[in-house]
């Protein structure tokens, strides 16, 4: 499926888009389909998303995961610095990017 | 250290206003992205693979207390705790706000400090010895000569626009600290090698066309010796010659070390001459009196006379810190003392807003007020006495900054890679930590003894794995991470280039293969060599046999 992300203009967090607003969960994600490229120009005129593409993904359930390493790293968080990811009580995170 | 005056104090609060307006504008849809991107480059502000990145500039690497106080300060107030200092002596903040970043360029503009030209075509931060002022083997301090050119370059509007980014180091001693001939242009200060004509005085030699990223190359010698009176003059020719025929068709041919290498060193040293000879005769070079004004502000601080070299060594572990991280001050009585940003388990070159802090605080008690960020992303205290050692060592312990490992193996310089960077093909840092994990013994590093151990995420090598005496180069190979090895390199007075050995690996295959080749140099050195001398007197073969076999 195709999915689009980008990130949020004033804060920079990364986001993804759920069919009708932009969301920090990857997870909520949708297939973007045929629609991608005018969905990322409306939302980029109206300032609702910054430096946003369509990316390659699968869903597998409730989850959506990303084809590139770095689009994980991106959903998840630094590998690193777990505290900081969207997953920090959850000391096995990492390796859903890998 | 140097101190604004009116003028300087100015152009960035100017700037910290202009950046607001331009910020407020982005933020009120008066600016798309693709006309704000290139104005907030122009503040070191990037979009990075998780939120906005800044980039302050530290000039040659050095700070004031205060300057180091506020650094930590920002860490607290607008980002995630902590800092990230660099390969080029500056410090990134990973979690940026965009409407908070003019409020951050506004209290570093309080305490002298910005990040203007941290990014884009231009030229970039001056970068030094971090042991300037303070080195035994300094000819001079090279800072002034650092601090004339930032000035010098700084809105520079014929250099605005270069091809590509270009960056200059200025250093004064024979050991190169600061990787001198791997940047676009070199700088080291000399006295006149020509006895018949001034011996003694001193003066520039320029390198020009070095770098790392893609196509690595060392910068040749482009003249040996250049009057410190027409030093800026003859930068200014080096830059002309490459601004106007430096490659601006092709990003990945746009560096100076493109241009010298495809026009060859006595083409374009004919046209630099040429250019510089033109531009004598305009009277551009800045007046003597403000390199002296300048250099005042370097002069040594008030040190004591008459102090005692000896020091108490009965704590073993102050023992170990004491041979491991500090180095000869040109002062009898006084070292220079390195904190490590390695400890076992970190992240190379991140510290806290907590230890930058008390990094600050160690400054202004211990070194008269000044400390030094260092290319291998550390900090340097450069003027302690050698009687207060071992309170600064306690007190760094406490603090978990006292890791004695500096230029052994898990002192390793690591680039954000691929956690952070947009740009990176894969992680930098858990490798880093592998590493420094299956060498965690400090007996077992010290026997291994000088080490240099590079990594970086992509091609565009911030983490210098060319000039490691063992580089790790993070690759994409069809999605997953792979991570090449290179042996021989350099980043000192014998700058050399790491050659690839040959396939490479993922995550802990390179831990297992750094190790095999360490091995190799245990069993096959001779007396007193580092590692870097065995490989340099044996060749890969060996290495390449114990890795590959």
């Amino acid at each position: 499926m195709k999915i689009l992300t980008g990130n949020d203009l004033a804060s920079g967090d990364v986001v993804w888009w759920t069919g009708s607003e932009w969301s920090r969960h990857v997870d909520d994600a949708v297939d973007a389909g045929d629609h991608a490229e005018a969905i990322l120009a409306a939302e980029e005129a109206a300032r609702r998303v910054n430096a946003s593409y369509a990316i390659e993904a699968t869903r597998a359930g409730s989850s959506v995961r990303p084809a590139h390493i770095k689009e994980r790293i991106r959903a998840l968080g630094p590998t690193v610095r777990l505290d900081l990811t969207l997953k920090p009580a959850d000391p096995a995170a990492g390796n859903w990017v890998i | 250290m140097y101190k604004y005056d009116s003028y300087d104090q100015a152009m960035v609060d100017a700037r910290v206003a202009e950046f607001r307006d331009q910020t407020a504008r982005r933020m009120a849809g008066d600016l798309t992205e693709d006309q704000f991107k290139p104005l907030r480059l122009k503040n070191g502000l990037y979009l990075q693979l998780h939120a906005y990145m800044l980039r302050v500039a530290v000039p040659y690497g050095t700070l004031s207390g205060a300057q180091m106080r506020m650094l930590g300060q920002i860490a607290d107030k607008y980002d995630r705790g902590y800092g990230h200092f660099t390969t080029r002596q500056n410090i990134q903040y990973n979690w940026i706000k965009l409407a908070e970043a003019p409020d951050i360029l506004a209290d570093l503009a309080t305490v002298e400090m910005h990040a203007i030209q941290t990014s884009g075509n231009c030229i970039r931060n001056i970068s030094s010895d971090h042991y300037a002022g303070a080195a035994a083997d300094e000819l001079v301090d090279p800072r002034p000569y650092a601090e004339l050119l930032r000035q010098w370059s700084s809105f520079h509007p014929e250099f605005d626009y270069l091809p590509r980014k270009f960056k200059i180091a200025v250093i004064a001693s024979e050991t190169d600290r600061a990787a001198m001939k791997l940047h676009d242009i070199g700088i080291r200060i000399v006295k006149n090698p020509n006895p018949e004509n001034g011996a003694g005085e001193l003066g520039a030699a320029f390198y020009v066309g070095g770098g790392m990223g893609r196509t690595p190359m060392i910068a040749p010698l482009v003249r040996a010796f250049v009057p410190l009176d027409q030093l800026i003059h003859y930068a200014e020719a080096c830059l002309r010659v490459y601004n106007r025929y430096g490659r601006r068709d092709n990003k990945y041919k746009a560096r100076i070390k493109i241009l010298v290498h495809e026009l060859g060193l006595a083409e374009y040293t004919r046209q630099v001459e040429e250019e510089f000879a033109h531009m004598s005769a305009l009277g551009l070079e800045p007046p003597t009196a403000e390199l002296d004004r300048i250099a005042r502000m370097f002069a040594d601080p008030a040190f004591e006379s008459g102090l005692s070299d000896a020091i108490d060594r009965s704590d073993p572990d102050f023992a170990v810190w004491l041979d491991q991280n500090t180095h000869p001050h040109k002062q009898p009585g006084y070292a220079i003392a390195t904190i490590s940003l390695k400890p076992l388990g970190g992240i190379p070159g991140d510290a806290s807003a907590e230890q930058i802090a008390l990094m600050a605080d160690l400054a202004e008690q211990y070194s008269f007020d000044e400390c030094r960020v260092t290319h291998a992303q550390n900090i340097v205290l450069p003027h302690i006495r050698k009687a207060d050692l071992h309170a600064l060592w306690q007190k760094l312990d406490a603090a978990g900054l006292a890791t004695a490992n500096l230029d052994l193996v898990s002192d390793i310089i690591a680039c954000p890679g691929l956690d952070y960077c947009s740009l990176a093909n894969a992680r930098s840092i858990p490798v880093a930590q592998k590493i420094a994990a299956r060498f965690s013994d400090l007996g077992r590093q010290r026997e291994l003894g000088e080490l240099k151990l590079k990594i970086s995420g992509c091609i565009n090598a911030c983490g210098h794995h060319h000039a490691g005496h063992i580089g790790v180069l993070g690759v994409d190979r069809k999605g997953t991470e792979n991570y090449q090895l290179l042996l021989g390199g350099s980043e000192g007075a014998d700058t050399s280039l790491g050659k690839i050995t040959g396939p490479g690996f993922d995550e802990d295959g390179i831990v297992d293969a750094i190790e095999k080749v360490t091995d190799v140099y245990l069993a096959r050195r001779d007396t007193g060599e580092r590692f870097l001398d065995t490989y340099r007197r044996i060749g890969v073969e060996p290495f390449k046999e114990a890795i590959y076999g």
